[in-house]
């Protein structure tokens, strides 16, 4: 059984259709990188798993349970399988470093702030942070400490599945590498499912067991990392090498 | 045929709004009512609602007062009841001027600060963060803002009960020339429960605005550095406008007819 299953998932919002039926299978223990270009609906097909969003038709479940049509309050429970490693970190500028990181443990699981303390060093010292980061404000590091603050945060309450969403946008190619290596060492670490939306293909192919490709709102090509250079595909093909010709035609003139 | 359209289309946005509105209105009371609390947020709402408001307030109360004492002296010695400024500014201060003017001063601060703090979560994605680390963002940001809010407005609303007072007993003794025993006598004497309670229970009402205010277009918020600025303008705006209209039918409510 998947860990993750989608079933023609759509999504429109008002007469745009973002998703236009997606299916895909995330199995338990395995990382799958869905590329794509801007505006192709990986956010929404993110935020439609995640419950952010409620997708129009179709079905998504979490180790067999169908979770479109839950409760909030049931929906709790499937939450706490999550960490989620936000596009720009989301961190809570509110409280310093190490609550932010305890976080899960402190409010969605109530464990006392003295308990979850040390589990939040030791979160920040496994992405490589030192002891006095953890007493600093967010807005004080710099976009790379950020973003492994916000990693350690979705690692720290040892969810079963882990969701990056662009990992390593707006990061120098060295700190990309970085994040990159911590991302696949944190989820072998806790045998943890994965799946990662990006378009930076140097960071796909590092954390990647599978990938699949979104275009036009629909999963277009999937298969085992190894094979993206040979997919026969003319998508992935354009996608890959970035080029500018081709069957994907970015709107350039209108919005 | 144009103007049909523009018509319904105005109808649908208005509907939206309202609609939207109510479910944010159960959902925050629902949440203010039920278990899991956040106390600690519970409290530091109640340190930057209430005790950073206590500036603001005061000096509005005082001045206020102080202007109502004078004004009253010169319209009263018109048909020589200038004797009068001690109950009038007393009545003026606790029924009216206090609950709406630290209203509106209070939406300023503080419904602003709240819509513009939310609305810059929910641009960064840190209201999502919340839902992924199981926590709800009602209980967690609105519900303590809503409480510490309606608890916070009646105090602060009494205090510029007194203070508008004193503002009005200055003026009175120093430069209008009252005896200082007779013009808290006047005071005492005319005052009733009522006056003060009616005040106060207005006071949580434009509390609960306040916040809500602030909450419901910091959570809606869209679109950027742009959109959180609409976000705190549409806040501000539409809790003074509340603030206002309901006051009018509280003070109905209250004084019968």
């Amino acid at each position: 059984m998947p860990k993750i299953a989608l079933q023609d998932v759509t999504k429109s919002f008002g007469k745009k259709k973002v998703l236009r039926g997606i299916t895909l299978d995330v199995p338990a223990g395995k990382s799958v990188v869905v590329i794509g270009g801007s505006g192709t609906g990986k956010s929404v097909m993110l935020k439609c798993i995640l419950g952010l969003l409620k997708p129009d038709s179709g079905s998504i479940k979490i180790d067999g349970v169908e979770i479109t049509t839950l409760h909030p309050w049931q929906r709790e429970n499937i939450m706490r399988k999550f960490g989620m490693l936000f596009q720009g970190g989301a961190l809570f500028d509110s409280l310093p470093v190490w609550e932010n990181v305890a976080f899960g443990l402190v409010q969605g699981k109530r464990t006392s702030r003295r308990k979850a303390r040390p589990i939040a060093y030791e979160a920040l010292a496994k992405v490589g942070l030192s002891e006095d980061v953890g007493q600093l404000s967010p807005s004080e590091l710099s976009g790379g400490m950020q973003k492994r603050v916000a990693l350690a945060r979705a690692i720290a309450s040892q969810p079963e599945i882990i969701f990056f969403d662009e990992p390593t946008t707006g990061l120098d190619p060295i700190t990309a590498d970085v994040i990159n290596n911590l991302i696949v060492e944190s989820v072998q670490h806790l045998g943890a499912t994965a799946l990662s939306i990006t378009h930076d293909m140097a960071s796909a192919r590092k954390i990647a067991d599978i990938i699949a490709m979104i275009h036009e709102g629909k999963i277009v090509w999937q298969g085992p990392a190894s094979e993206i250079d040979h997919s026969g595909n003319e998508l992935v093909d354009q996608f890959i090498h970035g080029r500018a010709q081709g069957p994907i035609k970015m709107a350039i003139n209108h919005q | 045929m144009l103007g049909l359209a523009s018509v319904g289309r105005l109808s649908i946005v208005f509907f939206d709004i309202v609609g939207s509105l109510s479910k944010f209105f159960v959902q925050s009371v629902l949440s203010c009512l039920a278990p899991p609390f956040f106390a600690r947020q519970f409290g530091r709402q109640l340190w930057r609602i209430g005790y950073n408001s206590l500036p603001v307030v005061g000096l509005t109360a005082l001045f206020t007062g102080s202007a109502l004492a004078l004004q009253i002296y010169i319209g009263g010695s018109r048909f020589n009841a200038e004797g009068i400024v001690a109950n009038i500014v007393a009545l003026g201060i606790t029924r009216e001027l206090g609950p709406v003017l630290a209203g509106l001063m209070v939406a300023g601060r503080v419904g602003a600060a709240i819509a513009a703090e939310i609305g810059t979560m929910r641009v960064t994605e840190q209201i999502d963060a919340l839902v992924t680390l199981s926590t709800s963002p009602f209980k967690y940001l609105v519900a303590p803002r809503i409480l510490a809010a309606t608890i916070c407005l009646p105090l602060l609303v009494g205090i510029a009960d007194i203070i508008g007072i004193f503002g009005g007993y200055l003026v009175g003794t120093r430069s209008l020339g009252f005896n200082s025993a007779v013009y808290l006598k006047n005071t005492m004497d005319f005052i009733q429960v009522d006056d003060v309670r009616s005040g106060l229970i207005k006071a949580a009402v434009f509390g609960f605005i306040i916040a809500l205010m602030g909450c419901y277009h910091g959570y809606h918020s869209a679109g950027g550095a742009q959109g959180v600025g609409r976000a705190t303008t549409n806040a501000v705006v539409s809790a003074s406008m509340l603030i206002l209209a309901s006051n009018y039918f509280l003070t109905s409510l209250f004084f019968g007819t």
